[in-house]
């Protein structure tokens, strides 16, 4: 056992934690801020609503849906000269993020708009009726209305997100991903691969928590 | 307060267009509460949308307050509709907010600051009667308590009309009774004009000064509540009356009169207003030489008077009978004799 635990760089563990949260936690606010301005666009520029307007719509979906189609492994590769023109260069955990934010937001805007589409119609033209703007139709009723799912929303991508940092990191990200490849598969040691593992789990379960106890908190319903 | 002018709504669709209004004028008085009945489809919901400008007429005009709701928009729309509010059938509260919250969301859109708006919502949960309720959500209080907030909501930046969209139909008789109830206080305290739009005669009978009735989105009938009630004339009207004056089992019950009282007259007397308090049936039994047998009544109030309806049985000779309906009718109580069959 005490040959086990010599056999994992510690301190080459903590660090590979700390660069996967850090991807995944700025990854994760930039995946709500766009996820959550296509998933409106996605929602208000629909049939019927505020901003209907068919080609928007259109542009919009058609660019959610091949973005979320594009395997995440290939879609980095793909983003490879984008990433390099952006940052010059393309390894370390920078690297990852126009990968990870690219790949997740849409996916998130599609979540963002389901969740728009669950508040009652009803309530929408009862702002109307009271003579709310667009912008107080936005921030006072959309986004407070749909929060608990916007929140649960969220929690999945980032638990996604966790998982994408973790191939990103095969390609030279950094990360738990990284670690485990480089220390686990390449240097034949299962039992690295599996605290790894154990790692990335944790990290996983803290998010599922902290999104769980959100979600019920903003749920009066 | 309110003008219709020539007003129709066509909805196009995959079969042609839809007529949902169709030619309709009204005028509505400042402080009346009037209201709109009809079956469903009949384009009351449309009609009663257009008076805030959440549906355009395709022709026609549509003032309310002094403006022309139906060719305003942007930001003097919304102003307008700061001066029309709307309760709503299924409430739409909105479940993230309190009670307070709710309350304070049209305060909030027409910018008025936070200290006033906290006094303004202790007024308005005070006039609604739903003290103690302040820091419940929605989702913890029952439909009449959820209209209760809808109302007070809608009270808010004081307007000048409050438009009912079918605003008791998901509640119970007696919830709806405390709603309506509410409503004429409102009416009566604040002079609000009120137009509400239901399917439900007994709302109308109870609240409402006027009444238009819809059918196929045409205006059939218009008339006093209490008009109406006396003199229904489209057979639309007459159903819709039927509802408040014979109870569910008057049909059933007689034939079964007639079954049981083979001699002499099953007759359905119809009073209005004065006339529900008069001696009618001790003065036909002093007068004419008959037995009056009360079968079954009823009387209803309305805001412009009572309306009742009495079934009797009258035997004896048959011309001492037709005297004493003549009589009767003398009196202008309505009389009609129920027939076998």
């Amino acid at each position: 056992m005490a040959d086990l635990m010599e056999m994992v760089k510690w301190d080459k563990l903590i660090e590979a934690t700390r660069e996967t949260i850090y991807m995944t936690s700025i990854s994760v606010f930039a995946t709500f801020v766009l996820g959550l301005l296509l998933g409106l666009l996605l929602f208000l520029t629909d049939k019927g609503n505020i901003w209907a307007n068919r080609t928007v719509n259109v542009v919009v979906a058609g660019f959610v849906n091949i973005f979320r189609s594009i395997p995440f492994i290939i879609l980095v590769v793909l983003l490879i000269p984008f990433t390099k023109l952006l940052l010059g260069t393309i390894l370390g955990a920078n690297a990852a993020l126009p990968a990870l934010i690219i790949g997740a937001a849409p996916f998130y805007a599609r979540m963002v708009e389901i969740a728009l589409r669950e508040i009652d119609k009803g309530v929408i033209e009862a702002s109307q009726s009271m003579g709310a703007t667009h912008g107080h139709i936005i921030f006072k009723v959309l986004i407070p209305e749909s929060l608990p799912a916007l929140i649960s929303g969220i929690t999945v991508t980032a638990i996604s997100l966790v998982g994408f940092t973790a191939m990103a990191g095969v390609i030279g990200a950094g990360g738990l991903g990284n670690f485990a490849y480089l220390y686990g598969f390449q240097g034949n040691k299962p039992f690295v691969t599996l605290v790894a593992t154990i790692a990335i789990l944790i990290v996983v379960f803290i998010i599922q928590f902290i999104g769980d106890y959100f979600t019920k908190k903003t749920d009066k319903r | 307060m309110i003008s219709i002018k020539n007003v129709r709504k066509i909805f196009p669709s995959k079969q042609g267009s839809l007529k949902a209004v169709d030619d309709v004028n009204l005028e509505i008085q400042e402080g009346e509460i009037f209201g709109v009945i009809g079956y469903s489809g009949a384009g009351k919901s449309t009609l009663i949308r257009m008076l805030n400008g959440l549906e355009l007429p395709t022709d026609g005009t549509v003032t309310v307050a002094g403006r022309v709701i139906s060719k305003i928009k942007g930001a003097e729309l919304r102003k307008a509709r700061q001066e029309i509010s709307m309760i709503f059938q299924h409430f739409n509260l909105l479940w993230s907010r309190t009670v307070s919250e709710n309350i304070a969301f049209p305060l909030e859109i027409a910018g008025v600051n936070s200290s006033q708006r906290k006094k303004r919502v202790q007024e308005l949960i005070k006039l609604v009667g739903l003290e103690g309720r302040e820091n419940a959500y929605p989702s913890q209080l029952s439909g009449g308590q959820k209209q209760r907030v809808g109302i007070a909501r809608a009270l808010a930046n004081n307007p000048k009309v409050l438009l009912c969209d079918e605003a008791t139909s998901a509640l119970d008789p007696q919830t709806t009774d405390s709603i309506l109830d509410l409503l004429v206080d409102i009416n009566k305290r604040l002079g609000l004009t009120i137009v509400l739009i239901t399917h439900e005669m007994h709302v109308i009978r109870k609240i409402c000064h006027r009444v238009a009735v819809m059918e196929c989105g045409r205006v059939v009938e218009l008339g006093p509540v209490l008009d109406v009630f006396k003199n229904p004339e489209q057979p639309i009207t007459k159903r819709f009356v039927q509802q408040v004056t014979e109870p569910e089992e008057t049909k059933e019950t007689t034939q079964h009169l007639l079954e049981l009282y083979p001699h002499g007259r099953v007759v359905q007397l119809s009073f209005v207003g004065e006339t529900t308090e008069q001696p009618l049936i001790t003065n036909v039994i002093r007068n004419f030489d008959v037995v009056v047998n009360i079968l079954q009544g009823k009387i209803s109030h309305t805001q412009n008077g009572s309306y009742g309806t009495l079934f009797i049985h009258l035997d004896g000779q048959v011309s001492e009978i037709q005297k004493a309906i003549d009589y009767i009718h003398s009196q202008q109580v309505g009389v009609e004799v129920i027939s076998n069959g």
